[in-house]
């Protein structure tokens, strides 16, 4: 799960240096050590996420933060990558757009995601996109893929239909609450969380049942349970504090 | 050779159905029979899915009645809980549902049934439409959009959406409800009761021109059934079942709907994807039955409410026992928007209603439940079984159009055989087969929990099958 940035120096002797570069236009400043997606959102630039959440390692799975550099012919998704001196960064050209819009479309072909019967409804963060993004229709065909809903934790459920592989869940299990219960299995768009040794998450002996993969996850895969449909809000914000108050940064120990 | 007459799609219902008419070689009705060619399999797409979804998913069977799905739903889930929903929940759940049957029953009678009796069945069917109603007859059009706009604001004001709401749940309701609300409901009272009273008033009196129509609109006799509170009265949500002959005799009383099976069975045919239920004890087709407004002011002994009392009074005189003519559905409908606007009057000046205490809750204690409430067009029954970790197994879901299922066959028929004869079908002739339909209110969306098509078609057809002729 360890990711970027590397290794941490300290500071005092080793003062990082300082870029500077544009993202659309506007002239910034950063470290070295922060991302484009980082300095974006301190500039007040809004660049659509969905696999990252603060307080967690960078992953670069949804690859909705893409942005164009000029020069480079990639689209290079912005949480983990880090700018370069004179880097042109574009966030919202139309191919960026149009990129970003086809990634969701194919997002929900890949899993049967039914918002109206949704305990997440109103409150999803891959809905919210979608709206933002003007996704008002989809291109590809549905692949209605047959999932099973997972019922057997006490208080928890999970529902594989509308799960978007942001791996959220594994990461806050394994960074945060330290249990690594949740895991990934298989590949490309057969993958599937699982927890333990893919088996039923009630059955589960490293749960500890603290819910944080409930909280952090973006749609209505994981859920309490007992919520009605659009009852399932979820609250995010206590993650930083945690991360901070355990002295863990980006998966690894500081030292 | 005989010929069969079909009507594909039959227009103005809720829904997609079909009639075909088999005219024998004489020019007689050798039969006719009511095809519901939609199918959607909402009980099979909800194996798999936790019990507490089963409110929202029931709910999109239909854009008209999604209350009475999210009760008789709910009441399922609460069964599968095991809890008594808070009495304010229980309230407010009753509100909505009153709220509920006022615009579904404006909706039956004005928009889809109006056109007939107002401007008669054989009226130019360019005319015979909404369109030419509000032509005709502004006020009265103008005035059932808004009684239905009335029931539609109700529901609006209690769940935050007018169709398709997530706030019925399992164990109550999900939000309290306001004064400032409350008082907006009230307000909106008296001018719903005008409305229903003067139109009552005025379907009475045009009763006269309807005399061969109420003679074969499934004029026959039937059992009846229908939910009845404690003491016997109109109830539509918390009651007891109760199942009438022919002749007004009560044959089972008291039943309670978590018992239906002892009653009810369910027989197919291969010719239409609604199934048809029968009073068990009686056999198939034998026991046939009917449910909506006439089955439910036929089995009750009374309203409870003042006004809808005195109207329910004057629509027993019709006749000595049960009231038998289907067509009489439109009189009962209003009646029973009439007793919805009193039974709202009455919850809103409760003081209870707006207590926050309206949410019972439990994980799943038991592994089946059913619901049961009175929806517009008939009872309704939710049959859930779900496995130890409330994930559903199986349902069984009865609704209104399925009950009467054997009745509008066998209604149909009895219309084809008086005004058809030979296969010179006038054009009132198929608008009566229609409105027979029509005066049951089905909708087949909900009978089939399927998904259609177009309304209603006739086709003439051989007995081997060619299509002669298409309307």
């Amino acid at each position: 799960m360890k990711q970027h940035p590397p290794k941490k120096v300290r500071s005092d002797l080793n003062p990082s240096r300082l870029l500077t570069f544009k993202i659309d236009d506007r002239d910034v400043t950063a470290h070295e050590d922060e991302t484009i997606l980082s300095v974006a959102r301190q500039n007040n630039i809004i660049i659509p996420t969905l696999c990252h959440l603060d307080g967690l390692s960078e992953r670069g799975a949804c690859r909705l933060c893409i942005v164009e550099v000029r020069g480079s012919t990639k689209l290079l998704p912005a949480c983990v990558t880090f700018p370069r001196q004179d880097m042109e960064i574009i966030t919202n050209s139309k191919r960026v757009i149009n990129y970003r819009k086809k990634i969701l479309e194919l997002l929900f072909t890949e899993r049967n995601h039914v918002c109206s019967v949704c305990v997440a409804n109103g409150h999803c963060e891959l809905q919210n996109l979608a709206v933002e993004l003007g996704v008002d229709h989809v291109r590809y065909p549905y692949l209605y893929p047959r999932h099973d809903v997972d019922a057997s934790h006490s208080r928890f459920c999970i529902d594989h239909n509308r799960c978007v592989l942001c791996l959220r869940c594994v990461r806050v299990c394994d960074e945060i609450e330290g249990a690594h219960t949740w895991d990934i299995m298989g590949r490309g768009m057969t993958s599937k969380v699982i927890t333990d040794l893919n088996q039923p998450w009630g059955t589960s002996e490293t749960c500890t049942g603290c819910g944080k993969c409930v909280q952090v996850c973006p749609t209505g895969a994981l859920t309490e349970k007992g919520k009605s449909v659009a009852e399932m809000s979820k609250r995010r914000q206590f993650l930083p504090y945690l991360q901070m108050m355990r002295g863990r940064q980006g998966g690894s120990w500081q030292k | 050779m005989a010929k069969t007459i079909t009507i594909e799609p039959i227009s103005r219902i809720e829904g997609h159905g079909m009639i075909t008419i088999v005219v024998e070689d004489d020019g007689s009705i050798g039969d006719a029979r009511f095809h519901v060619t939609q199918f959607r399999g909402f009980e099979k797409l909800c194996e798999g899915r936790p019990y507490y979804e089963m409110v929202s998913i029931t709910e999109r069977i239909c854009g008209i009645c999604p209350v009475s799905h999210a009760l008789a739903s709910s009441k399922a889930c609460d069964s599968i809980l095991g809890v008594h929903p808070p009495e304010t929940a229980v309230m407010l759940r009753r509100l909505l549902n009153c709220g509920e049957f006022i615009q579904s029953h404006a909706l039956s009678f004005f928009y889809l049934s109006s056109p007939d009796l107002l401007l008669g069945m054989d009226t130019d069917p360019e005319k015979r439409n909404i369109v030419g109603v509000i032509e005709a007859y502004p006020e009265l059009a103008r005035s059932g959009i808004r009684l239905r706009k009335i029931g539609q604001q109700v529901i609006e004001l209690l769940s935050g959406k007018r169709i398709h709401a997530a706030w019925v749940v399992p164990g109550g309701v999900n939000a309290p409800f306001t004064a400032e609300h409350r008082d907006t409901i009230r307000q909106m009272i008296p001018e719903a009761l005008e409305i229903t009273t003067h139109t009552l008033t005025m379907f009475k009196k045009s009763l006269e021109n309807f005399r061969e129509e109420i003679q074969t609109f499934a004029n026959f006799p039937t059992l009846f059934m229908g939910m009845v509170d404690k003491d016997g009265n109109l109830e539509h949500v918390d009651g007891r079942l109760r199942i009438i002959d022919a002749k007004g005799n009560i044959i089972a009383d008291t039943v309670d709907p978590a018992d239906y099976q002892q009653i009810i069975a369910e027989e197919v045919e291969q010719w239409s994807y609604l199934k048809f239920p029968y009073y068990k004890p009686m056999g198939y087709p034998a026991g046939i039955y009917r449910v909506g407004p006439a089955a439910r002011l036929n089995v009750c002994n009374g309203c409870g409410t003042p006004l809808a009392d005195e109207e329910w009074a004057e629509f027993r005189a019709l006749e000595r026992g049960p009231v038998m003519s289907s067509f009489f559905n439109h009189y009962a409908r209003l009646i029973e928007i009439l007793f919805c606007i009193e039974t709202m009057q009455k919850l809103l000046d409760d003081p209870a209603l707006l207590s926050p205490r309206i949410r019972a809750y439990a994980q799943p204690n038991f592994l089946e439940g059913i619901g049961c409430v009175e929806a517009p067009r008939g009872t309704l029954l939710h049959h859930y079984q779900v496995d130890e970790n409330g994930l559903m197994t199986w349902a069984n879901l009865i609704v209104a159009t399925g009950h009467n299922n054997l009745a509008m066959n066998r209604g149909v028929l009895q219309v084809a055989k008086r005004f058809i004869t030979g296969t010179e079908v006038s054009e009132g002739a198929l608008n009566r087969l229609e409105a027979v339909i029509r005066a049951f209110d089905p909708c087949l969306s909900c009978s089939t929990h399927a998904l259609g098509g177009m309304p209603f078609t006739i086709s003439f057809r051989k007995r081997d099958g060619t299509l002669l002729q298409t309307l």
